[in-house]
């Protein structure tokens, strides 16, 4: 498609790549490729999730005792943590639409900071399960150790008779820390993309016509929310019953 | 293929814009691109094939004399590591799609060019954990890693190897987003869905599988990689975990990773059948929704791996239905092809030879897959050689065969350079009898009930051994042989019109090779994929692109052919 | 297709409901409802993960090719669980004869 030396100025000025015709087809281009990784992410947490329906389904009493022993204030308090990062976000990307530059940095930074904070919470539970031993691997320095508390054996009453197996309450511990740290991961990646949004921001690339590293990253962050959206019910919940 | 004698090739094209190796090891056309994953999927190729070598010369004997068993183990896993993650799923895809999607759309280049040249380092980068990993003495769990082999009592390179096909992995997903991207919204103007020429519908399929199917082989290699550093017991009896849960997620997307593997291949034979008998494809609707059946279908059969694993008997029967069924689509395009070479004008050049053999031997390949799908006699030829000549049909026979077929089609319009066709036809015929003795002997071998995966066999299956291995030799030396004059035909070959085939595609309208922007002007499409008709009934653009070397824009709105 | 700019109002709104759902579900999940925790749970977490699709996300406002895109990979989802599922639970319904 044949541009005037007018058009190619516009067009640089609002970012068109030269194999896009209009910023528009660009766009959709952008947009549809942002979903198709996202697809991508839901299959290979599928692979985790479905793991954790198998072994669920087989040892439920071990299960809900387990997750008992997991800190659901905190686990409550993340999931809180996280929506919140998801208005700001939503709120930072509405921002980049009207063009205001400063309270674009500022909803991309408050994202930061509380995904951060998702982090630090998250740190401070790992080191708990570490404490207790319930990181389920076999080292020479570091063993998992489960003891039996007062609400398995409420449990193991309610659900069947026999004593709960340790093999699978180790079963739940690998489920948690591969989900929740795979989550992790991608959190960490997430406050990577955010720092770079927040620099090019600052650098004033963004405008009411170009701001779709903005929405696309958007689109990663809530993704991201709602994995810990299912991991909340699923991890912490499970034995919340047993108190 | 038209007169040669006048040609004059472009005086700037992709290939001569830019000079030096920066403008190659950081360029973002597509074209190029391609060039760039064909040198790399050469390569492993190659060395896929060296494993081969080696595993048909242990094969001579009923001993196991050549290598340890060990060793063994390791060769036959290696082969089936590179050739199936770093020759199979990339090849087709990465070298003919990447060179081609964006030409046959209209557009000049796909939707993401950097992430396109990222994906092409990624792939690299995989490769070398693989390649480190080999050095390292390989792995010997074949390329199946099975747990608890793999996870617990193997004391090959497992996490090395799993790392390299993991990173390559996102090679793969990346490649398949680019064309799904490019494909929905880059289209010319007046290039209709189902315009498009099937190539295009085999790559869109294609995409389909590899980003819905690569992200879970990615999370098994994780968990894998996990229960051996860890000893966690994902996958140990012992504390509760299944090792089918394993082969579950493996399978799930490495069934699929087959249809990766074909359907591109079959994008190909769709081109060079409708092209080279100057045919409009007979039921084009239907090929190019049989590609998208194949790709959903391909889904849904994955336990068919399972059969004998202590998958339920439901499961089983379930998985079976669905395997016959997954044959249906498959089975729709290779009538389609053939009714459309009926009555067709066919021309014996060497795409065409290898067009055929892809649809020979996809059939034997396609056929004995019915046989393995049958519970009752799966059991009975199940990891024996039987499997072993189904797939590599399909693969080898299938596959490469559509690799090489379009690989000379293109060349032309990839290096602006004509092939020498005798050696050409001589090549594909010493593929053609090389393969067939390599694989057909081992049919009967399995059916007699030799293992795979053994280095040593009852004397009695010797005879059909040494056949195999001779033909293997063979097959060595057809691959050779292209190897040798298209590289020698990038120098000193004659130079090639824009349309030497006369053929149906964007991709001809424009120089050979091509400007690095594709088109001087974006063409607007008016006309049916295939549209041939008489001669004289033609609007005769593809002789004028010949005699007048430039590209004509189509006056919009006007009439078609 | 131009651009659909969602207000901010909707955003609060969308974020007030998240929260009470989040509430909801830890309030509900301490008290012993046997099979149905799982239930309300999950139930509980889809409605929260459509309310981030479609609005934090913008599907509601999306083209319907972004819907296919969206619906896909939860229905991939949805079949690798459930013919992995379908083999573990038929285990044992037909033995395989001696």
């Amino acid at each position: 498609m044949e541009r005037s030396l007018a058009d190619t100025h516009v067009a640089t000025s609002v970012g068109l790549a030269h194999h896009f015709d209009d910023v528009e087809q660009q766009r959709e281009a952008g947009t549809l490729g942002m979903w198709a990784f996202l697809v991508t992410e839901v299959m290979f947490f599928g692979g985790l999730f479905l793991a954790y329906i198998l072994y669920r389904s087989k040892y439920p009493v071990e299960f809900a005792v387990a997750s008992n022993s997991l800190n659901v204030t905190m686990g409550f308090i993340n999931t809180l943590v996280l929506i919140c990062s998801s208005l700001t976000m939503a709120l930072g990307v509405y921002f980049s639409q009207v063009g205001n530059r400063s309270l674009l940095i500022l909803f991309l930074i408050l994202t930061m900071i509380l995904g951060l904070t998702f982090l630090v919470i998250k740190g401070v539970e790992y080191h708990e399960k570490y404490v207790e031993h319930h990181v389920p691997v076999r080292f020479q320095t570091y063993q998992f150790k489960w003891e039996p508390r007062a609400s398995e054996a409420r449990g193991a009453r309610e659900e069947s008779s026999r004593a709960v197996d340790t093999g699978h309450v180790e079963m739940f511990f690998w489920l948690y820390f591969a989900m929740t740290g795979v989550h992790a991961l991608h959190m960490i990646i997430g406050l990577g993309i955010l720092t770079t949004l927040v620099l090019m921001a600052r650098r004033g690339r963004f405008t009411p016509e170009y701001h779709s590293p903005v929405e696309l990253s958007g689109l990663y962050w809530h993704f991201v929310d709602i994995v810990w959206i299912f991991l909340f019910p699923l991890l912490y919940l499970i034995g919340a019953h047993l108190h | 293929m038209q007169s040669v004698a006048e040609v004059v090739p472009p005086r700037t094209h992709y290939l001569n814009a830019t000079y030096g190796v920066k403008s190659w090891l950081l360029t973002t056309d597509h074209k190029r691109i391609a060039l760039l994953y064909l040198t790399s999927v050469t390569f492993f190729f190659f060395l896929g094939g060296l494993f081969a070598v080696l595993i048909r010369l242990e094969l001579l004997t009923p001993q196991g004399d050549l290598v340890q068993a060990e060793t063994y183990n390791r060769l036959f896993t290696m082969h089936g590591v590179v050739m199936v993650f770093f020759f199979l799923i990339p090849a087709i895809p990465a070298v003919l799609g990447n060179f081609l999607v964006p030409l046959m759309i209209g557009a000049r280049d796909l939707a993401f060019p950097k992430i396109n040249l990222l994906s092409w380092y990624i792939y690299n980068v995989g490769a070398l954990f693989t390649v480190i990993a080999i050095l390292s003495g390989g792995v010997d769990t074949g390329w199946t890693f099975y747990t608890p082999y793999s996870s617990t009592y193997s004391n090959g390179n497992v996490i090395l190897t799993g790392i390299g096909v993991f990173i390559t992995g996102f090679s793969s997903i990346l490649t398949g987003l680019n064309f799904i991207v490019t494909i929905h919204t880059m289209r010319a103007p007046g290039l209709t869905w189902f315009r498009l020429p099937l190539f295009i519908w085999s790559h869109y399929a294609t995409s389909l599988i590899m980003i819905l199917g690569t992200p879970v082989i990615a999370v098994t290699i994780l968990l894998l990689a996990l229960e051996r550093i860890a000893h966690i017991g994902i996958f140990d009896p012992a504390v509760g975990g299944d090792p089918v849960l394993f082969q579950h997620l493996f399978w799930f997307y490495s069934h699929p990773a087959v249809y990766i593997m074909v359907l591109p291949a079959m994008g190909v034979i769709s081109e060079l059948i409708a092209n080279m008998s100057r045919k409009n494809i007979f039921g084009y609707k239907f090929v190019a929704f049989a590609s998208l059946a194949i790709a959903v279908f391909g889904f849904l059969v994955w336990g068919h791996h399972l059969f004998v694993s202590t998958q339920s008997v439901y499961a089983g029967m379930v998985f079976s239905v669905l395997s016959y069924a997954v044959a249906i689509p498959s089975a729709v395009k290779v009538f389609n092809w053939t009714a459309t070479l009926y009555r067709g004008s066919i021309s014996y050049d060497t795409p065409m030879l290898y067009a055929f053999g892809f649809i020979g031997f996809f059939i034997i390949g396609g056929m004995t897959g019915l046989f393995l799908a049958a519970l009752g006699v799966d059991v009975h030829v199940t990891d024996t050689y039987f499997v072993v000549a189904h797939f590599h049909y399909i693969m080898v026979g299938g596959t490469i065969m559509g690799y090489l077929g379009g690989l000379h089609y293109w060349w032309p319009k990839i290096t602006g350079r004509l092939y020498p066709e005798a050696w050409a036809r001589f090549g594909a015929l010493v593929v053609f009898v090389g393969f067939n003795l390599t694989f057909f002997p081992q049919f009967l071998l399995g059916y007699m009930g030799m293992p795979r995966r053994y280095y040593a066999y009852p004397p009695e299956f010797q005879v059909l051994n040494v056949m195999s291995s001779a033909g293997a030799s063979i097959l060595g030396v057809g691959y050779l042989i292209p190897m040798i004059y298209l590289m020698w035909s990038m120098r000193y070959g004659p130079h090639a019109p824009p349309n030497p085939w006369g053929a149906f595609g964007l991709e001809w309208r424009t120089s050979s090779p091509p400007p690095t922007q594709n088109f001087e002007q974006t063409p607007v499409v008016t006309w049916e994929a295939y549209e041939f008709r008489p001669r004289e009934e033609m609007d005769l653009l593809s002789v004028r692109d010949v005699l007048d070397q430039t590209l004509r824009p189509r006056p919009v709105g006007g009439e078609g052919d | 297709m131009g651009e659909h700019i969602v207000s901010r109002k909707i955003y609060f709104a969308i974020f007030t409901a998240l929260v009470v759902l989040t509430v909801v579900t830890w309030s509900v999940a301490k008290i012993d409802l046997g099979r149905m925790n799982a239930v309300v749970a999950l139930t509980i977490a889809v409605i929260k993960g459509t309310l981030v699709v479609l609005y934090f996300m913008h599907v509601r406002y999306s083209s319907r090719l972004t819907w296919v895109f969206v619906g896909a990979g939860f229905f991939w989802l949805a079949i690798m669980v459930a013919l992995t599922l379908g083999d573990y639970m038929t285990r044992g319904w037909l033995t395989i004869a001696q």
